[in-house]
């Protein structure tokens, strides 16, 4: 589609509102990286000398990853939710 | 004190009540249109979801923990991610869901590749297989706790497993025939059972944060305590293997996805697209909430309880150990809703399907051909679903029974997830890739259950069981690549890897492969083309809101069709005329007519109004996709009427063929008819002719009078036989067309007179003839001779056929405008009805009678009738014999000078 | 004792000349021009031999030896036919009606005259 169909510039709130559903959009792989983070941690078996990550630090690490992810959709939920009726189409955004 | 058995089973009577009146009351609520904001609120959707954490989850987690440590948490995590990206994949399905009305997972998949009912039916019977034993887990979870409480009372309590597991199978039967097939709208919502689950919800979740706050406040002493605890327990540090993690995490994604029940509770009774963005952060809170004491719990089990105890439990038996009965019969009831939720809105699923899929393909196949299908449908339809529903429950039954509840609740669920999980590359690739296609979906989804049943299911049974040793260890068949745990010669994996690796990859790779190699029907692309495009007009906007028509859709799409400054030009009048400012004018009905009709001097009224209803109505296919499938279309009609024409043309050549073939044989037939009876008609004389020529000359003894009567038999007979000569090679010349004609002119009372005379003066008949005379006498042009033999005929017919005692004969000509008719009508008994159609054939004989000619006279005179250009009938409703000839204006010369030279010949000739 | 000979034939002079031929050779000749009363007959006179006439008025040749063969009586009563249709299928159709023998007209008077001895010896 030629770029004329769509205005060059959008007002402040509208960019900010794409933005955000970038974030949304982009928020499962961050959720997906951080968790898949304990596959580095050495294994108790590998190394003798070290004795591996804690149970008690893996826990904190994998529900805090958790907490972080609930509350970033919560708050992005909160961002984008009222405004989207009058946001451009966005899967055209994409292209951009 | 200790919780009594009987107790127990009251307390849970009494909440199995609680849960039947809340479902009757939200049922009649939605019924009565009354408090929809709690029906139908997102929390409502949120908490229904929460039947992914089923017994499993409740009881099996601590379990799981306590075997493998962090591990059971891939189960929560692989869901969370799902549902926060819910805008990746959930946000299709659900409106893929919801514009297609999909009914389970196998009608979205089925209905995707062109509505294949045979994939609906692999579909189903995969999920019927893949989640059996996950009922039969649930069933197994509610009688494992109950029976622990049983154990508390010593013996004699007089506990049965399996009539405990049968009760509470009958129970959720009847929950869900009750509330599942109240009735049968299109939506296929269930009030009743989504407000049911999201209070058992709501108890599970209390239940495990209770238990777990009271493990780690009660019983560990804080929180940091705790900590301290988990990290000196034997599972204190991180030990997961990197491809379980992975794969796990992987395999509950993917069993979120595409788990029957699921599916039901989140693209089903889904009210509002809007709810799936609350439950993306909802969901996963409460998931965490489930997750967060299991590790607690777990540890302090393992401190606490005795060696040897059954860790699935712990969550039931740490409180009773400390005495905590409210606990622990709060706890009792979590495990219960959980089990019960579960089976409950697995059972809807799998019975819709099945009902939809198998039992009633099935009844109308039978009923073809029988009454006349009529309102009752809808009543079989919920007969279907309720037996469908009992069915399931009864399998799941049935394998509780067979498997005789052996096995850590863990496994059995990750076997039944790898089960499900087999639909993710067909449901993914049919809503993300247009070029999946059905075969490829039918060959991935074959192989990948494969894999699975014989990598994971059937394995799950033990060495021996369903698999012998021998296969095990050396390969199905002694192939030695097709070992269940090691296939290909890839060995030292974890089954459970080794068996989602396989089967996912293969099938992806075998739906992928097929898809590429085969080619889809039309309705298949159509459908490809709306699922994955189900958001591209509507974009996220429109996701939120159906309503806000974009005018800017319409926009985009009218400047395809129209070209840019058309469009523009187009819209900016419209927004003119409705006094908006800009270029965009508001949806209104006047513009979107305006605009289709618009539309519709491009591309065809049509098509026009199915691209303004894509956009103004809320279903979704793109433009490109409309003009394809129109294009398409168009040439699918040309090629089929191109075929039709060609088929029509085959089909004329070949009814030509047939009827030329018809008349080759008739006259094949004709011929062989006339060759038989003119072989009958000469054979017949020359018989009695060879028989009296051999008695003159053998015999001596003959008297003269014999031998004169002989001979003169011999000389009529042939006579006979040169007068049937003559006719048939006269018939043959007239038949043949190459008679020549003599035209001559002569006035009709003369012809008529000398054909008299022939008859009347060389026979023996007593035949009056009386002729009708003329006011003026016809002049004839035509071949008199032809046209006298046929009046002859007819008078030589009357004559030996008119049986009365004064046989009498008129002959009444008469003009018409086309020309000019003779009338012979005799005073006989004339010609039966039946025979006067076949007079005219050749050999035919007036009631098989004797006579000296051959049956030719007729057909012979039909014959010449034609060559002059008449014809000759015979004349229905008169007493006698009555034929009529026929001579048209052509044959007629009115010459006056002719006429008035001679004097009409007015004679009665009568001979007697 | 002379023997007793039905011969259904409508051909006047045929029936004439098989007649003067039997009788000369001690035959008893009854004569009948059509085929509706043949059966009848032929039950009343009980003769030694029928000669049939295949194109018959009222009933066909084909249709008097049928029901003559379906009783029992006349299983075995030699039937000798004449047909002037020299067709082949004449012939089957006459064998599988049950004929004695079958001859196609015009036939030699000592060739009839063989036949009926042959027949009735």
């Amino acid at each position: 589609m030629p770029m004329a169909d769509r205005p060059v510039f959008l007002e402040r709130r509208s960019y900010r509102l794409r933005r955000m559903m970038d974030a949304v959009r982009f928020l499962p792989f961050l959720g997906l990286a951080l968790w898949m983070v304990p596959l580095l941690w050495p294994l108790p078996a590998a190394e003798v000398a070290k004795n591996g990550i804690p149970m008690s630090t893996a826990l904190r690490y994998l529900f805090c990853v958790w907490l972080m992810l609930v509350i970033s959709g919560w708050l992005l939920w909160r961002k984008t939710r009222v405004q989207h009726p009058s946001e451009p189409a966005n899967a055209q955004d994409t292209v951009e | 004190m200790t919780v009594g058995i009987n107790q127990l089973v009251f307390v849970c009577l009494a909440y199995v009540v609680f849960l039947f009146v809340i479902a009757f009351l939200a049922e009649r609520a939605a019924m009565q249109g009354r408090f929809a904001a709690v029906l139908r609120s997102p929390l409502v959707y949120t908490l229904s979801l929460s039947i992914y954490c089923t017994a499993w989850t409740f009881y099996g987690a601590v379990g799981y923990a306590a075997r493998s440590g962090l591990e059971y948490v891939t189960i929560y995590l692989g869901p969370s991610l799902v549902m926060i990206g819910w805008w990746w994949i959930l946000r299709r399905l659900v409106s893929i869901g919801r514009n297609q009305r999909a009914t389970s997972i196998a009608d979205l998949i089925s209905s995707r590749y062109g509505k294949s009912n045979t994939l609906a039916i692999v579909v189903t019977l995969m999920a019927v297989i893949g989640v059996t034993p996950y009922i039969a887990l649930q069933l197994q979870s509610v009688v494992l706790s109950l029976a622990t409480f049983a154990a508390l009372e010593g013996e004699g309590h007089g506990f049965n497993p399996t009539q405990a597991a049968f009760w509470v199978a009958t129970g959720l039967a009847l929950f869900t025939v009750l509330f599942g097939t109240r009735n049968l709208n299109v939506n296929e919502r269930h009030h009743g059972i989504v407000i049911a689950i999201a209070a058992e919800a709501v108890v599970k979740l209390v239940a495990l944060l209770a238990v777990g706050a009271f493990v780690v406040w009660g019983l560990a002493g804080g929180l940091s305590e705790t900590l301290a605890r988990i990290d000196a327990s034997k599972i204190g540090a991180w030990e997961v293997q990197s491809s379980r993690w992975v794969a796990l995490t992987v395999l509950s994604a993917a069993a979120f996805l595409c788990l029957p029940r699921m599916f039901q509770v989140m693209v089903v009774e889904n009210d509002d697209e809007r709810y799936l963005q609350i439950a993306s952060w909802a969901f996963p809170t409460y998931l965490m909430l489930m997750s967060l004491f299991v590790v607690p719990i777990a540890v302090v089990g393992l401190d606490l309880l005795p060696e040897g105890s059954n860790p699935d439990l712990f969550v039931l038996n740490l409180p009773l150990s400390q005495n905590q009965n409210g606990l622990a019969t709060l706890s009792f009831l979590g495990g219960f809703s959980s089990a019960t939720s579960m089976v409950i809105v697995a059972t809807l699923a799998l019975s819709t399907m099945v009902s939809n899929h198998i039992v009633m393909p099935v009844w109308l196949t039978l009923r073809q051909g029988g009454a006349t299908q009529s309102g009752d449908v809808r009543g079989v339809v919920i007969r279907a679903r309720r037996l469908s529903i009992l069915l399931i429950i009864a399998l799941g039954f049935l394998y509780y029974r067979a498997s005789g509840g052996s096995g850590a609740l863990a496994a059995i669920g990750t076997i039944s997830f790898g089960g499900v999980a087999q639909f993710l590359p067909a449901l993914l690739g049919g809503i993300f890739w247009r070029g999946a296609t059905r075969n490829g979906a039918l060959c991935g989804l074959g192989l990948g259950f494969a894999i699975w049943l014989f990598t994971m299911l059937l394995p799950s049974f033990g060495v021996d069981a369903s698999l012998s040793r021998e296969t095990f260890e050396h390969g199905l068949f002694g192939l030695n690549w097709l070992r269940p745990q090691a296939l290909f010669g890839i060995e030292g994996l974890d089954p459970t890897v080794h068996a989602v690796v396989w089967s996912l990859s293969l099938n992806l790779m075998m739906f992928t492969l097929v898809s590429l190699l085969t080619f889809p029907d039309p309705i298949e692309r159509l459908q490809g083309a709306q699922f994955v495009n189900v958001l591209d007009h509507s974009g996220p906007s429109r996701f939120w809101t159906a309503s806000v028509a974009g005018s800017e859709d319409l926009m985009i799409m009218s400047q395809r069709i129209l070209g840019a400054s058309e469009a523009q030009r187009f819209f900016r009048k419209q927004a003119k005329a409705q006094g908006v400012p800009g270029h965009l004018p508001e949806p209104t009905p006047d513009f979107i007519e305006a605009l289709e009709r618009e539309l519709a001097a491009s591309v065809g009224a049509a098509t026009a109004h199915a691209m303004v209803a894509q956009i103004v109505g809320s279903s979704a296919v793109s433009v490109q996709d409309l003009l394809a499938v129109a294009d398409e279309s168009a040439q699918m009609l040309e090629y089929s009427s191109q075929l039709e024409q060609k088929s029509q043309e085959l089909s004329e050549t070949a009814a030509q063929l047939r009827m030329a073939n018809e008349k080759l044989t008739q006259l094949s037939l004709q011929k062989d008819g006339f060759l038989s009876q003119i072989s009958h008609e000469l054979r017949t004389p020359m018989t009695s002719i060879r028989s009296f020529s051999e008695i003159l000359r053998d015999t001596s003894s003959l008297t003269e009078a014999d031998k004169t009567r002989y001979a003169s038999i011999i000389h009529s007979e042939t006579l006979r036989l040169t007068r049937l000569l003559d006719d048939l090679l006269d018939l043959s010349v007239l038949e043949n067309g190459q008679v020549s004609l003599y035209l001559g002119q002569d006035g009709l009372h003369n012809v008529i007179a000398r054909a008299v005379t022939t008859v009347v003066s060389g026979g023996e008949g007593r035949l009056k003839v009386h002729v009708v005379p003329n006011e003026k006498d016809v002049v004839l042009n035509t071949d008199l001779d032809r046209l006298v033999q046929v009046f002859i005929n007819l008078i030589s017919n009357s004559q030996k056929y008119c049986m009365t005692d004064v046989p009498e004969l008129t002959i009444s000509p008469k003009l018409t405008d086309t020309g000019l008719t003779v009338d012979f009508v005799d005073n006989g008994q004339g010609i039966a009805p039946d025979e006067q159609a076949v007079i005219f054939e050749k050999f035919y004989r007036i009631g098989g009678s004797q006579g000296d000619g051959a049956g030719l006279g007729l057909a012979i005179c039909q014959e010449i009738m034609e060559r002059l250009g008449g014809g000759i009938s015979y004349l229905k409703g008169h007493n006698g014999g009555a034929f009529r000839v026929f001579l048209p204006g052509t044959a007629l010369a009115f010459d006056t000078t002719y006429r008035e030279a001679r004097t009409p010949a007015r004679s009665d000739v009568s001979r007697s | 004792m002379s023997k007793h000979v039905v011969l259904v034939e409508d051909e006047v002079n045929i029936a004439e000349a098989i007649r003067f031929l039997l009788s000369n050779e001690g035959w008893r000749v009854e004569t009948l021009a059509n085929g509706i009363s043949a059966v009848e007959v032929i039950r009343n006179v009980s003769p030694d031999l029928v000669m049939l006439d295949v194109m018959l008025p009222g009933k066909s040749g084909f249709e008097i030896l049928h029901d003559l063969r379906s009783d029992p009586a006349f299983a075995a009563l030699p039937v000798l036919m004449l047909t002037a249709r020299g067709q082949s299928r004449d012939r089957e159709m006459a064998e599988k009606a049950g004929v004695s023998r079958f001859m196609t007209k015009p036939f030699s008077n000592a060739e009839m005259l063989d036949a009926v001895r042959d027949l009735t010896s």
